[in-house]
């Protein structure tokens, strides 16, 4: 460790590196400065002066954000000259402040308002007219209203700092100065919010949230992002059993408190006025409302005849169910309907680089991993559209601890702007380009390797002889699509060896029973065995629920409780925001037609914890603390020993390619994502 | 062009070529001693530049009376990047119309003392950021640093000596926030005009994150003299501390406005009647600027036996600034000239920072609703208080210079306040405008 520094601040020693600032050090001991222009991570402005403290030998108060530490410094943050100081600085900024706080969003979490009740200022001395400006649209989601914004700057710098888009910037000058957006009167930008969330103060705010609530009358539920496989916590605001907002403020995830258009906005496919909330059976060509237990009890009906008949099966998981509902589908298709036709949409070459990795441990990369490892190389992945946390981390890491980042890509990627090296393999060939950039890596002192779908199959051994040939450390991440993916491979969502897999199930034309749950096969597909039974549960009425004979509505991923696994393996918690009626979570549902069939002792309690316990038991590399897990956090899987049996069919691997503003079935059925004119702009 | 009638009392130094027919031409330079001091640089160790500067006393021109000779010693010799010179000819100060003469009526000056300056710290590059208001003195400037390019006095191999130099202008687009260092710099690498945090000082981090010298134009116009004639001759037409001549603007409510080259430590009083020629109309004087309107105001009082240096301003509180005196006579309202400068400085806030931003504008609102006729005696107390509040906590000194002439007026003109009070006209209506920007 570094010599540390040794100062007082408020009368106790503090122990600081050197080049901490005062307002960190201060905080690391127990003391807050209050700050709002200052925000840890991003760069300083030492614009609002409220976190001016005294320090002995200087001639005026110091700006704590911007000050070192040094040597027998002694820091006082609190005296009366100090707190006069932040009153007075108040006072300037409540002169113009519209105090709307009654029907601001804000009103109730306004760091303005903490800030006035603890040093008063309440009472005004302002007595001319204030500066005022309309409130403006700058996207569906962003409205900016001028007068209630403190010009901080935090919106300006998360948005070109962190998310690496500088979409705002600053117009005018002196007291009318204002935020704006990049094109002049609106936004075309990654219409993710963090702009919003940044803002003390209620000057930005949202489309979905505005005005519908405050913070105080809504329950907060921290889960899991239903869409993209980065696994992002999001803390959804629920009020009347209505999702209203969501955020990650407590910056209790992995994510800490970055979240993209989807995790913050795109909750609103749950209530869209399509959501199926009846079971369906066709009757005459038509589907047709009917009970959940008349339903239950026709599949079950036809299973068993299916069964007892010898006949053929097929059975398609999703990539979005919990790991529980994933492990609960395999285990009713091998023990019950006595199948090894089972698969899923497979997104990425998650077994290969498992068994590529067999036997070796500390070689898959958690989040963190992409912001604290020294250096960082993409392979093959538009990562800023379609893995928007692993790109905030790239940035971060690179922002603040400088990290070498090396791109190799079809196409330019947003990390280009943060690159040490940026290759374009337009033949599709990775490994000339990554042969070129050797001794670069060679000569780092770490490495994760994060690669797309194009690296697959035997593709995936050769990367992994590649990165293990370095000499240095490396660590892997294989990109999955959903917020589930990984899971569904983990759990099994795979073909027996000699069973159908996806496209041969569509092609077989003698299937008895096709069952999907959670996919949607049939968008693309056709499915040859047109006399098959085809059961279905799922939200909507997809093209491939259009052809079931029975319609079951599912919940989606806010409406139960269960895990998921990341695209780094991380496991975290799903917890129930809400119930919308008429639909059951898919793990009850095939619980159900469990027991109708007679099969509940061999595919014991649907209850997600006791499918967890089973899950930790069985599934290799599982057996992960639960008590992390419980308590909302995120624990990685372990490595696996042994070779991991591989079907040799990496064609069926090819991720959906979504971008920010699709999200396969759950994007259709967002009004945020289609409603953005950058969903219309995008590939 | 020149503006006014010299003084017999000016020491023409800087301004020794004003007046000469085609002042501003290369050949009338070559002709009185034009880069004799460049050419004696040559011969001079970057080290003998710097301690020459520092013997002459040079304090910085622009408003802060920093010395230049230590300034110039701040620029890490063994950095491995390129260094830059840059000049602030940004002179928006108002009270201040000195820089557009120099550069007006002897460019070359300017430019040799720029060269000088890279020759001290090994820089091969300048910039000269000026005023965008004056369009008419950047095709000056372009004009002499076409003819010394082709005369060899800039570009590569300089008369031989394998130095090379570049110099550019670059226009300001109207901000007297960009006159300040650090948002000059900003505005220069084409960014928003707002200040850096310091340190670094331009010095070690300026134009384009390279170490920079900055300074005003008459503190390079002032550098050829002192190589040419040594630092200590320089020096001893000053005081201690400050040497050589400051040149002086006066305005407002005086016989002979205009810009007097004057040595440094010249009495105020002398200045006032016998080289302004006394107040106008023969009334008294009220209240003085000492150098710009940043500074804090004096009274008549204050004014009698004060001299025109950095340490005698400093000693009455207040700064000999940039050097633009404004006199104010008896009919003078202090409210208004109070108002006035803080519509300036509300105008001109950059609203980077929330004392300054918020400050100037409620400041300036208060005092003209008081010089309606609108105020309430407790008005007296909050404008006072406000301005106090602003004083040493904003991000740049701007915040500083809008509050410092205002605290001074309210201190020492409460009494005219109060004659503003309840609802009565104000008491100066037949005052004649103040003759300021
Ligand atoms: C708000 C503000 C405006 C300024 N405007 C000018 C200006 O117009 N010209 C100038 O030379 N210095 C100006 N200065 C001073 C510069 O920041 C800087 O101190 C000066 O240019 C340094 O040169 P000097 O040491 O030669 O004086 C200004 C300072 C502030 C705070
Ligand atoms: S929504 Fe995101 S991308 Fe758009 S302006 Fe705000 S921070 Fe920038
Ligand atoms: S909009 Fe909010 S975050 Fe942005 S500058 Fe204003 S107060 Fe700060
Ligand atoms: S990055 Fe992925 S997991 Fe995170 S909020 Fe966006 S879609 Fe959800
Ligand atoms: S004091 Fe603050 S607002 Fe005023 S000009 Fe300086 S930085 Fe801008
Ligand atoms: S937090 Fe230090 S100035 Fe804003």
């Amino acid at each position: 460790m570094a010599d540390l520094v040794n100062l007082t601040i408020d009368g106790k020693p503090v122990q600081a590196p050197p080049g901490t600032l005062v307002i960190d050090a201060a905080k690391r001991a127990g003391i807050e400065v209050p700050a709002f222009c200052y925000y840890e991570g991003l760069s300083l402005q030492a614009a609002c002066r409220m976190c001016l403290v005294e320090v002995e030998k200087m001639p005026k108060l110091m700006t704590s954000c911007t000050l070192p530490v040094a040597e027998g410094m002694v820091v006082r943050t609190e005296t009366p000259t100090v707190a006069a100081a932040r009153k007075s600085m108040l006072e300037f900024l409540l002169a113009n402040h519209p105090l709307d706080c009654p029907v601001c969003d804000k009103g109730g979490e306004c760091e303005l308002q903490d800030m006035t009740f603890r040093y008063g200022a309440g009472e005004s001395r302002f007595s001319e007219n204030k500066v005022h400006k309309p409130e403006k649209q700058w996207s569906p989601v962003v409205f900016y209203d001028m007068p209630r914004c403190i010009l901080c700057y935090r919106c300006v710098r998360i948005c070109n700092e962190g998310m690496g888009v500088n979409a705002l910037g600053i117009v005018n000058r002196g007291v009318v100065s204002e935020i704006a957006p990049n094109k002049q009167d609106h936004l075309e930008c990654d219409e993710c919010g963090m702009c919003i969330d940044i803002c003390p103060v209620g000057a930005l705010t949202s489309g979905a949230y505005r005005y519908h609530t405050r913070p105080w009358e809504m329950e907060h539920v921290g889960t899991i992002c239903a869409h993209c496989a980065d696994g992002c916590k999001t803390t959804l605001g629920v009020r009347n059993n209505q999702i209203i907002r969501g955020n990650n403020r407590d910056r209790s995830g992995i994510n800490d408190e970055f979240l993209c258009v989807k995790g913050r906005y795109a909750f609103d496919f749950y209530n869209h006025p399509e959501r199926l909330q009846s079971p369906l059976l066709k009757v005459d060509g038509k589907l047709e409302p009917v009970s959940w237990s008349q339903a239950i009890e026709t599949v079950a009906k036809k299973f068993q005849q299916v069964r007892e008949a010898g006949g053929k099966f097929a059975v398609v998981g999703s990539n979005h169910t919990s790991n529980e509902e994933d492990f609960y589908l395999q285990k009713f298709g091998r023990q019950v309907l006595g199948t090894g036709n089972i698969d899923h949409h497979r997104t990425g070459d998650v077994p290969a680089l498992l068994d590529a990795l067999s036997g070796k441990t500390g070689k898959l990369a958690v989040s963190a991993d992409l912001y604290q490892r020294k250096a960082v190389l993409v392979v093959g992945a538009d990562l800023a559209l379609e893995h928007p946390f692993l790109s905030f981390q790239i940035r971060a890491n690179y922002r603040h601890h400088q990290a070498h980042v090396y791109v190799v890509t079809p196409r330019p990627v947003r990390e280009d702007a943060v690159a040490a090296v940026s290759l374009r393999d337009a033949c599709a060939d990775v490994f000339g380009p990554l042969e070129s950039l050797r001794a670069k890596l060679a000569a780092e002192p770490e490495l994760v390797i994060v690669f797309g779908d194009v690296v697959k199959g035997e593709a995936v051994r050769r990367l992994v002889d590649f990165g293990e040939s370095l000499g240095i450390p490396v660590k892997y991440v294989a990109l999955v699509d959903y917020s589930n993916s990984r899971g569904a491979v983990d759990m099994g969502l795979l073909p027996d060896a000699g069973g159908l897999a996806l496209p041969e199930m569509l092609a077989a034309g003698d299937l008895d029973a096709f069952w999907v749950v959670g996919a949607n096969p049939l968008k693309a597909g056709e499915l040859r065995s047109r006399s098959a039974f085809v059961v279905v549960q799922d939200m909507f009425l997809t093209e491939t629920a259009r052809a079931a004979d029975v319609v079951l509505p599912a919940a989606c991923a806010y409406e139960k409780n269960g895990t998921v696994t990341n695209v780094c393996g991380e496991v975290q918690k799903l917890k129930k925001a809400l119930g919308t009626m008429g639909t059951k979570p898919d793990l009850e549902i095939i619980g159900l037609i469990a027991r109708e069939m007679g099969a509940a002792p061999v595919m014991g309690p649907w209850t997600a914890e006791k499918v967890f316990d089973e899950i930790r038991r069985s599934v290799r590399g599982y057996d992960i603390p639960v008590p992390v897990v419980a308590a909302g956090g995120a624990a990685q899987t372990m490595p696996v020993n042994g070779r991991i049996p591989l079907d040799g069919r990496p064609d069926l691997i090819r991720s959906a390619r979504d971008s920010l503003f699709t999200s396969g079935t759950l994007g259709r059925y967002s009004k945020v994502l289609n409603s953005v004119v950058e969903s219309r702009n995008n590939r | 062009m020149l503006y006014n009638e010299p003084s017999p009392h000016e020491v023409k130094v800087l301004t020794r070529r004003f007046g000469l027919e085609n002042s501003a031409s290369l050949d009338t330079y070559l002709a009185t001693d034009g880069f004799k001091a460049f050419k004696k640089a040559l011969e001079m160790t970057p080290e003998q530049i710097i301690e020459e500067v520092k013997i002459s006393n040079l304090r910085g021109r622009g408003g802060a009376g920093f010395p230049a000779g230590l300034k110039w010693s701040f620029v890490p010799r063994n950095s491995p990047k390129p260094k830059y010179i840059v000049v602030n000819a940004d002179e928006s100060e108002p009270g201040t119309c000195k820089d557009r003469l120099l550069m007006e009526n002897d460019p070359h000056q300017l430019i040799e003392g720029v060269l000088i300056a890279g020759l001290a710290v090994d820089a091969h590059a300048g910039y000269i950021y000026i005023r965008g208001e004056y369009r008419y003195l950047i095709e000056i400037m372009d004009r002499a640093i076409a003819e010394a390019y082709s005369c060899g006095y800039l570009g590569k191999n300089i008369l031989g000596s394998n130095f090379h130099f570049d110099l550019y202008t670059h226009t300001g687009a109207g901000a007297y926030e960009c006159g300040e260092e650090s948002a000059l710099l900003e505005s220069l690498e084409g960014k928003r005009g707002v200040p850096r945090i310091r340190p670094p000082f331009p010095a070690v981090v300026g134009a384009f994150q390279c170490p920079t010298v900055l300074n005003n134009v008459e503190t390079y116009c002032a550098v050829p003299a002192i190589i040419r004639d040594g630092g200590a001759a320089f020096a001893a037409l000053g005081v201690p501390k400050a040497g050589g001549t400051k040149l002086t603007c006066l305005s407002g409510h005086i016989n002979k406005p205009g810009v007097y080259e004057l040595p440094l430590g010249f009495p105020v009083m002398k200045m006032i009647e016998e080289v302004g020629g006394g107040i106008r109309g023969g009334k008294k004087l009220k209240a003085f600027i000492p150098g710009g309107s940043s500074c804090p105001v004096l009274t008549a009082e204050e004014c009698q036996d004060l001299t025109m240096d950095y340490d005698a301003m400093a000693r009455k509180k207040t700064m000999l600034g940039s050097g633009g005196v404004v006199i104010m006579d008896e009919d003078t309202c202090m409210v208004r000239a109070a108002l006035r400068i803080m519509r300036f400085y509300a105008h001109e806030s950059c609203g980077w920072c929330i004392p300054c931003r918020e400050g100037t504008t409620w400041i300036r609102k208060l005092l003209q609703r008081f010089h309606d006729g609108m105020g309430q005696r407790s008005d007296i107390a909050l404008i006072g208080d406000l301005a106090k509040n602003m004083f040493g906590r904003t991000f740049c000194p701007l915040g500083d210079a809008a509050a410092m002439p205002t605290m001074s007026i309210v201190e020492k003109f409460y009494h005219e306040f109060e004659d503003h009070l309840d609802g009565k006209p104000c008491p100066y209506e037949k005052a004649r405008q103040l003759v300021m920007a």
